[in-house]
């Protein structure tokens, strides 16, 4: 029971940023625009809030406040940073995979350069505790308590929070159903008035803040508030893709499969905890491999009835019919 | 009144060659390396305003003090360049290339250290072998793709990390490959190593020959045969090239599979590269990240817009300015990251610096027309004058 309840309070930090970034990739591609750039804008978000948390951890504010500001700032760095993608596949009606990739190569460069020059090292160390050890009074419910409200971050209320009002403005409003509209047949949501490149800027913006917010999050989760140059968001940027194709751009299915996949991770580096993978005596890096070779599985078994929104990675023409 | 009649004629042969294709796309190369060259003197400025222009100047015209290295350090990135090129023609994006150049280097280390076979041969099998290493790796997506639909970006991303940690294990298992002590893979045997083309202290090799040879004869297959037909075919309309009876699957996982073979090489030509100092070779450190130089092919298959021979002169460019890059950073006190970003704006701009590119000579026609009229009024104006 132990085992389970170590696995379960570990992964939910580790599926949170998994689960905002493919939500975020979710509003881009539902509008029309491939975001392949989500690894980029997540290191990007991770680095203006690590940056942020290093400001301002001597002024005595406490670390979930100061966790708040920090997620608020990435939040605003990620709109910034997707606006450059944003820019290129709509208005200049560029490549957007191409644009993409350049904007993951990018921000590794930049944050080494930054990092480099003002702190001579590849990354931002800071020092502040977000780790929650109880949450008062939830914490005593006798098992969800264990499961949910022990040995956790804030962020991942935060992150189901973000789920609950992702969902409601995609489904439950106007704005959600143009979206959606501009990503199947654009030209049919132009017809009715639309306008297609205000609402494929708002995708490509909300998954940006959401990525950035993703970002951050990972730094907070995974890497205990630190964030590098070198090892980046380690893939998770690629993985929320994976995750949101899996999620076949829908937010519940989402949800599950960013589970599913921390799961399959946070299970790679807890093995010697679990006595019948230990005693399989494999190397551990099968283990560190799972979560890929789980993708590829995965969509080898989804991909054949998957459907992508319709107009994705196409730039909008006015002229086109 | 000759020269007046001779002049259109030659105008108009210029603008058809300024209009063609081939040179519109090498203008707009031009303006986006331009734009990221701007950026990149900027952030100099901002870093370390004293030295910037020193520093820049040495940025761009560095690289020729250091002609040697600037093909070595090519010949890795054109290989990836050409993988990533390639599948481009047909409409994939192979950004996989890092897992295939992973593998493929794995491949031809093991040939090196593992098979004794007489000098002159080795070093052949061993690229033979990195080759194969690249072509398995890109032939799993491949086949992803055509039998299961599975996207080739997602796949090829997952069989990065897959084959990074596959050939990091394999390395570190290996007790005749892998010295734990140092961190790093052991000296490879003299016969598995590329005869040098003995350029003073530099490694630059018979492969950057190789290299430029398969460009050649990819431009070649792209062009004129019918394979290289039905591959751009399907990459300028899918659906057609399939009703006119071309094989896409087929198409698709061949293309994979070369693509995979391209990289695999850039793998082998790097780790079997001859050193200047005798005794040792190149080595490979299993520190699970990403191999550099698969992303560094995306950056010159996009620079020479997917075109075997703009993907010579651009994997040369690119690794001249990141020579120039080096000897800044070592002089100056510039970090070598500058670097990287300059190629990610260039990157970033070239994707739509055709239309910037488009959009400027409009402008400037229009321009021109709106003299032109205002002279043509003006003289309408003088004769009705006149006729009046």
């Amino acid at each position: 029971m132990d085992t389970i309840y170590y696995l379960v309070q570990n992964m939910l930090p580790i599926a949170v940023p998994l689960l905002l970034v493919a939500l975020g990739g979710m509003f881009s591609e539902r509008s029309g625009v491939i975001n392949i750039g989500l690894e980029g804008i997540m290191l990007f978000g991770a680095f203006f809030g690590c940056l942020t948390v290093y400001g301002i951890q001597r002024s005595g504010m406490g670390p979930q406040t100061i966790l708040i500001i920090a997620m608020l700032i990435s939040a605003v760095a990620g709109i910034l940073f997707s606006m450059l993608l944003s820019f290129a596949a709509v208005n200049m009606k560029a490549d957007q995979t191409i644009t993409g990739t350049a904007l993951n190569m990018l921000v590794p460069a930049i944050v080494l350069l930054f990092s480099k020059m003002k702190f001579n090292s590849d990354g931002i160390t800071t020092d502040v505790n977000f780790y929650i050890q109880q949450v008062p009074g939830l914490s005593s419910i006798p098992v969800l308590g264990d499961l949910f409200f022990k040995k956790t971050y804030v962020t991942v209320y935060i992150g189901f929070l973000f789920l609950a009002i992702a969902t409601i403005i995609f489904y439950k409003t106007k704005f959600g159903l143009r979206l959606r509209a501009c990503g199947e047949h654009p030209q049919a949501a132009d017809s009715v008035g639309i306008n297609v490149y205000v609402m494929r800027h708002a995708g490509v913006a909300l998954s940006g803040f959401l990525g950035g917010i993703g970002g951050f999050f990972y730094s907070v989760g995974v890497m205990d508030g630190n964030t590098n140059g070198h090892t980046g968001v380690a893939g998770f940027g690629f993985l929320a893709l994976a995750v949101m194709i899996f999620g076949q751009w829908k937010p519940l299915k989402i949800m599950f499969a960013a589970l599913f996949f921390a799961f399959l991770r946070i299970l790679a580096y807890s093995v010697a905890l679990i006595p019948f993978l230990h005693n399989l005596n494999l190397n551990q890096t099968y283990f560190k491999m799972l979560p890929y070779v789980a993708t590829m599985i995965v969509l080898i078994f989804t991909s054949q009835k998957s459907r992508a929104p319709k107009a994705e990675g196409i730039p909008y023409d006015k002229g086109r019919r | 009144m000759q020269n007046n009649q001779v002049s259109p004629k030659f105008k108009d042969k210029i603008t058809g060659i300024t209009k063609s294709k081939a040179i519109s796309t090498f203008t707009a190369a031009l303006l986006a390396i331009a734009l990221g060259l701007i950026f990149g003197f900027i952030v100099m400025i901002v870093a370390k305003p004293e030295n910037s222009w020193y520093g820049f100047t040495t940025m761009l015209f560095g690289g020729f003090r250091r002609l040697g290295d600037v093909f070595y350090y090519a010949t890795p990135i054109l290989m990836t360049g050409l993988s990533v090129g390639f599948a481009f023609k047909m409409g994939l994006f192979n950004i996989g290339a890092s897992g295939q150049y992973t593998m493929g280097l794995f491949f031809a280390l093991y040939a090196g250290f593992m098979w004794e076979l007489p000098t002159g041969i080795h070093w052949i099998v061993c690229i033979l072998a990195g080759m194969v290493g690249g072509m398995i790796w890109g032939f799993i997506p491949g086949i992803c793709k055509a039998l299961f639909n599975v996207n080739e970006v997602i796949t090829s991303i997952m069989f990065n990390y897959i084959g990074m940690y596959l050939v990091d294990m394999w390395v570190q298992d290996n007790a005749t490959i892998y010295i734990s002590s140092k961190t790093r893979t052991a000296y490879l045997p003299a016969s598995a190593q590329i005869p040098s083309l003995g350029v003073t202290n530099s490694n630059v090799n018979f492969s950057i020959i190789i290299a430029i040879t398969l460009a050649v004869i990819l431009y070649i297959v792209l062009n004129k045969t019918t394979f290289g037909y039905e591959l751009r075919a399907t990459g300028f309309n899918k659906h057609a090239s399939k009703y006119a009876g071309m094989n896409d699957k087929r198409n698709t996982i061949l293309t994979m599979l070369i693509a995979g073979a391209f990289a695999g090489l850039g793998g082998a030509f790097a780790i079997l590269a001859p050193s200047t100092i005798a005794g040792s070779s190149m080595t490979y450190e299993p520190i699970n990240v990403i191999a550099a130089n698969g992303f560094n092919g995306i950056a010159v298959a996009l620079l020479g817009s997917s075109n075997p021979i703009g993907i010579i002169f651009s994997a040369i460019f690119i690794s001249h300015i990141q020579r120039g890059g080096t000897i800044v950073s070592s002089l100056f006190g510039y970090k070598p990251e500058i670097i990287d970003v300059v190629i990610a704006v260039i990157i970033y701009f070239s994707a739509f610096a055709m239309l910037m590119n488009s959009n400027i000579a409009r402008m400037v026609r229009k321009r021109r027309l709106a003299k032109e009229e205002s002279g043509s009024v003006n003289s309408n104006r003088k004769q009705n004058r006149k006729g009046a």
